[in-house]
Order: structure tokens, then sequence, then C-alpha cells
């Protein structure tokens, strides 16, 4: 139980009160706490994550989301085409594909909202349907707004934690943490996507759960509001929780995952660490100088390295600037750089879901005369 | 989580509780969720207002045109029913509109899924509807019927024959009354379960109750009072009136609507757990 209250001691290191006004978290600063935040205090918040990540994440084991051949079909049309991919606790799992390729759908069936037409989901060994208290198991964020217009934002939390008995000083603490706490008494129809979006992560904390899924949860933030997610994921990940969160944004899941699984088409198209991911891509490649370029590069070809002039250097690919050092010496080439170049993970999910793209299809097919 | 681990001591954030969620959570949830939207509130008031005064309006100028009124109209003057048909008519309408918005609000909004995300048992769920917006409805109503028959009853002074409680079949009509309100809110709900659309659901409950009677009175003949009797709103007036010759008894009507309220709220079980939410 220790551990469990330590992990929650990450979120709230200050008295929700003090949090939620001098904006110990970013996401409060923004906007009704703005004038009282500063950078000092953003610092401090960032020590709490560092102390979180000194907990163990001991009992966290069986915190895991599991798919096996996970297939939704829609009529003739196949959103999720037999999915198989684990989640792990401890680290952050980007769930990666273009818009159309069955996210949410993925999410919404480990959630037990939508059933599958094959396969099955599990989460920490169990459907959703057969959890004791779920939302002290599973946290969700799945879409933004989905609240009703009328209630207010403490209202609506209170009638999720009583459905799982959930302390109802937790509401207060939770609104706080989120930002909301000076709104909370009013109608959420009032709210902007953004207040949205802060609602239904406190909504996902509330139970404090082991395992939380976010669909797209940076949709409608502004920077601080991003950031602070980008925080608040890797924190609950440190705390040894199982984080799993989607997005079409690379550029994002590059800065906050660890893991990620791609999909395109409803298909599993890799399952790997996101620097796994990068160098593996064939986007990467090396950039070369030197006052001998031309002779280089009919050496480089011959090699079968694919050459490509660029702002008067030479980029490589195919080839490792070992192989490409050793060549340029042999031949007795100076060189002026030979910097390798990573891939970005935007390089390398393009690549993977190139083929995948719906929109690629129906292009190619009014190319071909067009059936419309 | 149910985790153990010993140390420092202190209370986890949340304790994790014993056993499983139950009916007794749910319902505390679904009572929190009534009363915190505008619109239950302005359906009950508008309920109430309009039971209390239908009513009096009703028994006031009946009164006040006593003394002008023909004998037959006298002789036919049914102060029990007068005093309550407001209230029954008003209520089917706003208490079915409750009803379906109960249910359907829920879908509009896109609640149902962080409903279900705290409570994937649906049948439970839609129980602690059932019992909540019953209970609720329930109380509501009878005091529309009691408080309709009793304001109404003291407005119509002598020579006007008034009711009182103990008149025959009065406490039966009031408090029966009450109880159709409460079952022919559910069969909304119920229809809400399975249009899940406000517009769709409010259409096809109106349609049952106001504009089917239209149709079935083109129908000739006992035929057609073989099926008006089978009509919510028949049943209804079979409740508060003395029944038509071919109209079910009270009890028997009321019977008759239990069995299609159970019907559609079965239905809409089986149907919530089938469909993706």
């Amino acid at each position: 139980m220790t551990l469990h209250r330590e992990r929650y001691d990450v979120l709230t290191t200050r008295p929700p009160a003090e949090s939620a006004t001098r904006g110990s978290n970013p996401l409060a600063e923004d906007p009704y706490a703005r004038r009282h935040g500063s950078d000092t205090d953003q610092h401090e918040t960032a020590d709490a994550w560092e102390h979180g990540r000194q907990i163990p994440a001991a009992g966290k084991e069986d915190s895991v989301i599991e798919a096996q051949h996970l297939t939704k079909r829609y009529g003739d049309k196949v959103a999720v085409d037999d999915l198989s991919f684990t989640v792990r606790p401890g680290i952050v799992t980007g769930f990666l594909g273009p818009n159309g390729s069955g996210k949410s759908t993925t999410m919404r069936m480990i959630m037990g909202l939508d059933h599958p037409t094959g396969g099955r989901v599990t989460v920490n060994g169990r459907r959703y349907h057969d959890l004791a208290w779920p939302l002290h198991e599973v946290g969700a964020l799945l879409e933004a707004k989905a609240i009703h217009p009328g209630r207010s934002a403490r209202a609506h939390l209170r009638m999720l934690a009583e459905a799982n008995r959930i302390p109802l000083r937790r509401i207060e603490e939770l609104l706080g943490l989120v930002g909301l706490a000076s709104v909370a008494g009013q109608r959420a129809g009032k709210f902007s996507l953004g207040m949205g979006q802060r609602l239904g992560i406190a909504a996902a904390l509330l139970g404090d759960p082991g395992v939380l899924i976010f669909d797209e949860p940076v949709n409608g933030l502004d920077p601080d509001g991003i950031r602070w997610v980008r925080k608040l994921l890797k924190g609950l990940a440190a705390e040894g929780r199982t984080v799993f969160v989607s997005s079409h944004l690379m550029s994002e899941m590059a800065l906050t995952a660890d893991e990620v699984v791609v999909i395109g088409r409803g298909r599993v198209l890799a399952q790997q660490p996101v620097a796994e991911m990068t160098a593996r891509s064939t986007a990467r490649f090396v950039r070369v100088r030197s006052p001998e370029l031309l002779k280089l590069r009919a050496a480089l070809d011959q090699q079968g390295a694919q050459t490509v002039f660029e702002d008067g250097a030479l980029t490589v690919r195919g080839m490792d600037e070992v192989a490409i050092g050793d060549l340029a010496a042999s031949l007795l080439i100076t060189l002026h750089e030979l910097s390798p170049e990573s891939a970005s993970l935007e390089d390398a999910f393009m690549e993977l879901t190139e083929k995948s793209v719906e929109y690629h299809g129906a292009l190619q097919g009014q190319a071909r005369g067009g059936d419309r | 989580m149910s985790m153990t681990t010993t140390g420092t001591g202190g209370t986890p954030a949340v304790a994790t509780p014993a056993g499983r969620y139950g009916m007794a959570d749910l319902v505390r949830s679904e009572w929190t969720k009534l009363r915190t939207v505008r619109s239950t509130l302005w359906t009950l008031g508008m309920t109430v207002f309009t039971g209390l005064a239908a009513s009096a309006i009703a028994m006031g100028v009946t009164r006040a045109h006593w003394a002008s009124m023909s004998a037959s109209n006298k002789a036919s003057f049914h102060p029990i029913e007068v005093s309550l048909t407001g209230g029954y008519l008003g209520g089917t309408l706003l208490l079915g509109i409750l009803g379906i918005l109960v249910v359907s609000s829920e879908y509009a909004t896109g609640t149902i899924r962080a409903t279900l995300a705290a409570a994937p048992r649906r049948p439970m769920v839609l129980a602690a509807k059932v019992l909540v917006f019953g209970t609720v409805t329930l109380v509501v109503a009878e005091l529309v019927t009691f408080a309709g028959f009793l304001l109404g009853q003291a407005l119509l002074t002598s020579p006007a024959p008034h009711a009182t409680l103990s008149s025959p079949t009065a406490l039966r009509a009031v408090a029966g009354a009450g109880l159709f309100l409460c079952v022919v809110g559910l069969l909304a709900l119920g229809i809400a379960v399975l249009v899940r659309h406000t517009a769709g659901a409010i259409s096809a409950y109106v349609g049952v109750i106001l504009v089917l009677p239209i149709i079935v009175s083109a129908i000739p003949g006992s035929l057609q009072d073989q099926i008006e009797r089978l009509l919510p709103l028949e049943i209804g007036s079979a409740m508060i009136n003395d029944p038509a010759p071919a109209a079910f008894g009270p009890w028997t009507g009321f019977f008759v609507l239990c069995g299609y309220t159970a019907v559609i709220l079965a239905v809409g079980t089986v149907l919530m757990v089938r469909r993706d939410a």
C-alpha cells in the first residue's frame, strides 16, 4: 500500500489548493493561474517527477494490456485487422497510426465499449468486463468533452467516483491538479476543448489506476498544456504504471514514448522501442563533405550506396559512416565532414505507413481512371 | 490494484474496496447524474406545475359555471377524473421526455462511455437507471396526483359535488394515476435505450402515446374497441375514470402497461449488451 501512496504523492507533492493557485504544474497555469505561475514552479514539478522515477515499479508487473488477434469489422469494412500487441508497465507506449487506422476502435475494444469481431484483449489478464473496480485499475481519456454540457466538472467526476466507491475528496485533489478548481462548479458546456481534455485526464486519474489509456490527449491543448501532458505521461510510467497513448503526431510521440506500436489500416506494422525504430529506418543517412566529392561519389556508387548532392555535401544512404570513412581512406580522399544523421521518428513512421494510408489507395484508384 | 506492500505506513490515495462494484454504487452514481442536470429540475417542476394548475383551472371553472351548467353536464361531471386529467396528460408527456433524456443524453454527449468504463456490466447500469428514475418519478407523480386531487376538490365548493379520498374509486384513481405515470415514464426510458437518439426516441414515444390513438380511431367497429383498450392513454383513462365498457379494468390495464414496459426494457437490455457503446 505504501507504494500506492507514494505513487500518488508524485501527482500532488503540494497540497491541492496550493497547486491550483501557484501553478505548480504547467497546466494549472493556464489560463486560470497563469499570473501566479513562474519558471521555478515548473522546475519544482520536474523535481517531483524525478522523485517519481526513483520509485521502483514493483507490484506492477501484471499491469499490462494484451491484445491477441484483435479484429473489428463494420460490415465489409475492416477497422482493426488481427491486431496482436502487448503494452508493458513502466514505460510510455505510443500507439501510432494515421487518422482512420483503427487506433480509437482498438482503444474502445480494450475498454470493453466496442465488441471485437474476433480475438481478445485483456487488461491485467482479465477482460475489461470482469474487472472488480474498473476505475481503480484502468483510467482512460477516450474523447475530449465526452461530458453532459449541463453538468459541472465536479458533478461529472462525482458520478464516476461514486460508481467505483472512490473517496470524494479525491475529486477536489484532481481538480486542483489539472487546474480546473476555479471552474469546477460551472457547466462543462462552456469549457474549451483544452479544458475538456484536462477534465478527461482528471477522470482518468480518479481511481489512481495502474493502467492508463489516452486517445490523442494533446489535442486542443496549448504548448504549456502539451508539455504538462508529456511530463504527466512520463511521470505516470516512471511510477510503474502502464501508459498507452495514441497519437497521429510523430513529433509528439518521439518526445514522449519509449516504445511504439505502429498501425496502418488496422494492422500492426511494428512494435519496437522508439530508438530502434529510427535506427532501422532507411531514412538514416550519412552526410559527407570532401574536396574530392565527385571521385568519392563514383566510388560509393560502385559499392552500391545511394548518393545525392545536397547543399554542397553528399548524402549517402545504404552505407554507414565507418564503411564510408574506410573507403575514403583507401582512396586517399580527404574528408571534411562525415556525420551520421539518424532518421526522425516521423521519417521512420512515414516509411512504415506509406503503403497503408487509406487515401493513397484512393488516389491510385483515381489515377487508374477513377471509379467515382 | 490489490497491492499489499508494507513499509512506511499510511493509507493509499485511493484504497481499492473489497468485493466488486455493485448496484448500490451505481444507484448513487445515477442519482448524482439525475440531480446534476437542469433538465431534470425543469421537467419535474413543470410536471408539478402543470398538474396543479390544470386541476385548479378545471375545478375552479366548473365551480364558477356550475349554476348555468345543463343537467346532463352536471350528471356526467366526474370530480375525480377532472381533477386528475391535466396532471396525468402533462405527466405522461413530461415524465416520458425526462425518461428519454436520462438515457439519450448520455449517448448524445458521450457520457455513456464514461459510465460504462466505470461499470462495464451494462444490465446493472440500466437497472440502476430504472431504479433511480423510477423511484424519483413515482414520488413526483404521486405528489402531483395527490396534490392535484386535493387542491381541485378544495376549490369545488357546494353545490358542486366534490370527492374525497374516501369516495369510491378515489384512492385507486389518485394513487393509480401516479403509478401509471411512473410506468409510462419507464416505457419512455426503455424506448430511448432502443433508439438512443433524443429526437428519435421522443418521436417514437409521442407516436405511441398521441398518434397511435388517432390512427386507431379510424378503424371501424368493434375492432377499434379491441385495439383501443391496448393503448397506454386508454389504460391511464381507465385508471382515473370509470372504465369504458370495452376497456380493460384499471388493474388489468395497468398490468398490460407493465408488460409493455418490461418487454421494451428487456429488449433494450439485450441490445445494450450487444451493441457497441
